[in-house]
């Protein structure tokens, strides 16, 4: 009898919590009997392991699971995220152009398509590389651009990292007289050209201002397209699939400014680039700058790949030997060799002076562009009459000449694998510029440079310090303020002046009675 | 990044530009494993690879218990046979602050010689003497290992939870941050001691999850431009690039719990980089 009745107490109890739990809450409307229902149905269902451990976070997932279920009253607008939009544009680069080219051409014609495959392949033994699915989409971007520009030769220069996205370089070279002019293209160069006199309409009363003295030095022209640095275009792009865009030639001026600072690239093409000292240009022409001096230092190729080409009598002694063509009868070096030793390697592209060119021009020749026509142009060629022409070394010399900086070896080489060093590759990497690998395996060798833009600074980047202002006027008496003299100073100067006088006139009184009846005020 | 996605992870992060070639991808595979074994770690990571002038350093951390104290780290020159490292203590770090400069050799036993010159005693009694401190290059090695986990490390907010232990171990209910959450560099963090969070007032700490927020964020360091938060691949994945040491690229797959970090550089701290913004 006792039991029944315990028993109907402990259903009683059971039955008042189970309407305990049935309440819905004031706040949420559910209520723990159901939510506890769908929790270990949920466990049921899944049975992960540990379960205790992440109960509570299942709690509340199945929590928000209730809440999501809600039908809103608005529509969902399909909003095209960045990948759709990527994913569209880069679509294209999969579709064949159907028919129009007619005949298969591309078999006839050398293609100025470098084989990316392959590039692909042996950097990736080098340790190097973008991924394979990357490396593919390059592949079929730089297709897209060969297609739509008159190029006679293309390569993958490689990649620049940057804050916000990043570069894709090509090198390409157009046709002969394909070349559009740029229309004088005058990238901002903020030359300090202080010296105009103002108009003195307003001031011809006053005294005209003090001309300036200072005369800008003579800019530096560039060179023409196809020579020296300017010898190759470069197109960039952000993604692949992303329309190419022409950088612009580079100015010696660029090239020297860039030396001087160190800067991050942000991605964005008209990006300004705040320095000390000022950089003529923006984002664009930065990137062409740094792209032109990693091609100087970097470029390299191995011994004999290249050769000039037979031109014998014609050694002028100012112009460095600017072409070469392939060596037909390269055979190759061993993998070892060129792994060893650095004089297998050469250079094969100008190296800058420190003028910003690849052939030195002499300034001095120059006629000047007069705008003050005082007589400070004796001055001018009194200056070193024959600055000394500046020389670097000649082009294909070996990389074992390179000099060091800061205690580092320019270079690093090594083979690809020691494992299997039959089919192993020499790959070179640049101490100097980060980023920069080459390798070479029997006739096949190639650059690329995949990296930030900037050169290894060593001990550290010590940024230019402005110069010290200029003065307005020369110092003179006449402008330097001198302090009012104070009172006690003034009062000596009167006693003394009284004495002398006093003195005066008792010499003077000697002679003549009559005295001085003006007598100064105190 | 863990050894058990090391395959895939590494295309991942492979647009800064280094990669590892196949066949030190397949020893890699292989040794980490027998590493695993060996050392009873809990997880094997592979943190990356440190060139120097002649050899390179790969570096994988084994992790115990604790995912953030309980590491140690070894290395290796050709992904097959492990060294490990001497653990980094305070002594270490100043020693080699002082002495080591300049790029990493890539021989362990290479040593680094600086000469100071102290002054002990005082006024007249000055007595200069020339101490000279020598650091191998394997200490250099652990410390510069050591200060990048410390000063760069990055992890998705959520990705690890303290438990009420105090133990640092991953969440396994964490399902990647949003695509919009990917895109903010607070949801980022630090995956060392937080040396911010103490300093935050009250008021900013009641709307952090004290299990998930117990680490700095990227978003409050100095200087702010530190971090190059990218989308690669279309949005797929979103690539964080540290601009104060060179090479650590971190990567998260949003709405995955795909997430690590690698180092892949030369070791040496960008102390330009207030210029360079």
């Amino acid at each position: 009898m006792a039991e029944g009745a315990l028993n109907d107490q402990r259903e009683h109890t059971a039955i008042c919590f189970k309407a305990f739990m049935l309440k819905n809450s004031t706040k949420s409307n559910l209520n723990l009997y159901d939510h506890l229902s769908r929790l270990l149905t949920k466990v049921m269902d899944e049975r992960p392991e540990n379960v205790v451990d992440i109960i509570e976070d299942m709690s509340r997932e199945v929590k928000q699971e209730l809440l999501q279920d809600k039908q809103s009253t608005l529509r969902d607008m399909p909003l095209a995220t960045a990948a759709q939009l990527l994913a569209e544009q880069q679509r294209l680069l999969f579709s064949r152009r159907g028919g129009d080219d007619g005949e298969q051409e591309e078999e006839l014609v050398e293609t100025p398509l470098p084989n990316v495959s392959e590039l692909g392949f042996f950097l990736e033994q080098a340790g190097v590389g973008l991924g394979r699915e990357e490396m593919l989409r390059v592949f079929l971007a730089l297709k897209q651009l060969v297609d739509s520009q008159p190029l006679v030769r293309c390569r993958l220069w490689g990649k620049i990292l940057g804050t916000e996205g990043n570069y894709l370089v090509a090198e390409c070279e157009y046709r002969e007289g394909e070349e559009e002019e740029e229309g004088n293209e005058e990238t901002v160069e903020d030359e300090e050209r202080d010296g105009e006199p103002r108009d003195d309409d307003e001031e011809a009363d006053i005294d005209t201002l003090p001309r300036s003295t200072f005369k800008p030095p003579p800019v530096v022209p560039k060179e023409d397209n196809r020579t020296g640095v300017n010898k190759f275009t470069y197109f960039v792009c952000r993604e692949p699939g992303l329309p190419w865009v022409k950088l612009p030639t580079v100015t010696p001026t660029q090239i020297t400014a860039a030396r001087h600072i160190r800067k991050f690239f942000t991605g964005r093409l008209d990006a300004p680039i705040i320095s000390y000292p000022p950089f003529p240009g923006n984002e664009a022409n930065y990137l062409r700058a740094q792209i032109a001096r990693i091609s100087a230092g970097t470029q390299v190729s191995p011994l004999g790949f290249y050769q000039f080409a037979e031109e014998e009598g014609e050694e002028e002694e100012e112009g460095a030997r600017d072409s070469f063509e392939e060596n037909s009868d390269f055979e190759g070096i061993p993998v070892p060799e060129m792994a060893e030793s650095l004089s297998t390697w050469v250079h094969h592209v100008q190296h800058i002076l420190q003028q910003g060119r690849c052939v030195w021009v002499n300034l001095a020749d120059k006629p000047e562009d007069d705008f003050e026509e005082e007589a400070d142009e004796e001055e001018k060629e009194e200056e070193p009459d024959e600055p000394d022409p500046e020389v670097g070394p000649p082009l294909l010399t070996p990389l074992s000449e390179d000099a060091e900086t800061t205690n580092t070896p320019p270079w690093s080489s090594k083979m690809s694998s020691t494992l299997i060093s039959q089919f192993a590759i020499a790959v070179l990497r640049s101490n100097l510029w980060p980023g920069a690998y080459t390798y070479a395996s029997g006739k096949k060798f190639e650059n690329i440079y995949i990296g930030w833009g900037l050169k290894f600074a060593g001990e550290g980047y010590i940024p230019t310090v402005p110069t010290m202002p200029q003065r307005e006027y020369p110092s003179g008496p006449e402008i330097t303020e001198s302090l009012d003299p104070s009172l006690e100073e003034e009062q000596a100067l009167k006693a003394t002046l009284e004495e002398q006088r006093a003195a005066q006139e008792e010499t003077e009184g000697l002679g003549e009675d009559e005295e001085e009846e003006e007598e100064e005020d105190d | 990044m863990d050894s058990n996605t090391l395959y895939y992870s590494l295309d991942l992060v492979s647009g800064s530009g280094l990669t590892l070639s196949s066949e030190q991808k397949a020893a890699l595979q292989t040794s980490l494993v027998i590493l695993k074994r060996n050392n009873k770690f809990n997880r094997v990571l592979f943190w990356g690879k440190i060139l120097g002038i002649k050899g390179d350093y790969f570096i994988a951390q084994g992790v115990s218990e604790d995912e953030m104290t309980d590491k140690n780290s070894l290395y290796s020159f050709n992904c097959v046979d492990w060294h490990l490292l001497p653990p980094a203590t305070e002594a270490m770090l100043a020693e080699v602050s002082a002495a080591a400069k300049g790029r990493f050799v890539g021989d362990p036993s290479h040593e680094y010689e600086h000469t100071e010159i102290r002054r002990q005693g005082e006024g007249d009694e000055a007595v200069e003497e020339e101490v000279m401190i020598k650091v191998k290059e394997e200490k250099r090695l652990a410390s510069t290992v050591h200060t990048i986990d410390k000063e760069v490390s990055v992890v998705p907010r959520g990705a690890f939870i303290k438990s009420p232990h105090g133990l640092v171990q991953t969440n396994r209910s964490f399902e990647g941050l949003s695509s919009l959450e990917a895109g903010k560099l607070s949801y980022f963090l630090h995956f060392t001691e937080p040396q911010k969070l103490k300093k935050k007032s009250i008021l900013e700490m009641a709307d952090l999850n004290r299990s998930i927020d117990f680490l700095d964020p990227l978003s409050e360091d100095i200087p702010k431009g530190s971090w190059s938060l990218q989308f690669e691949r279309g949005s797929t994945v979103c690539v964080i690039r540290s601009m104060l040491w060179l090479g650590l690229t971190s990567f998260h797959v949003p709405m995955t719990p795909q997430h690590g970090y690698i180092y892949m550089g030369d070791g040496l701290k960008n102390l330009d980089l207030p210029f360079m913004l």
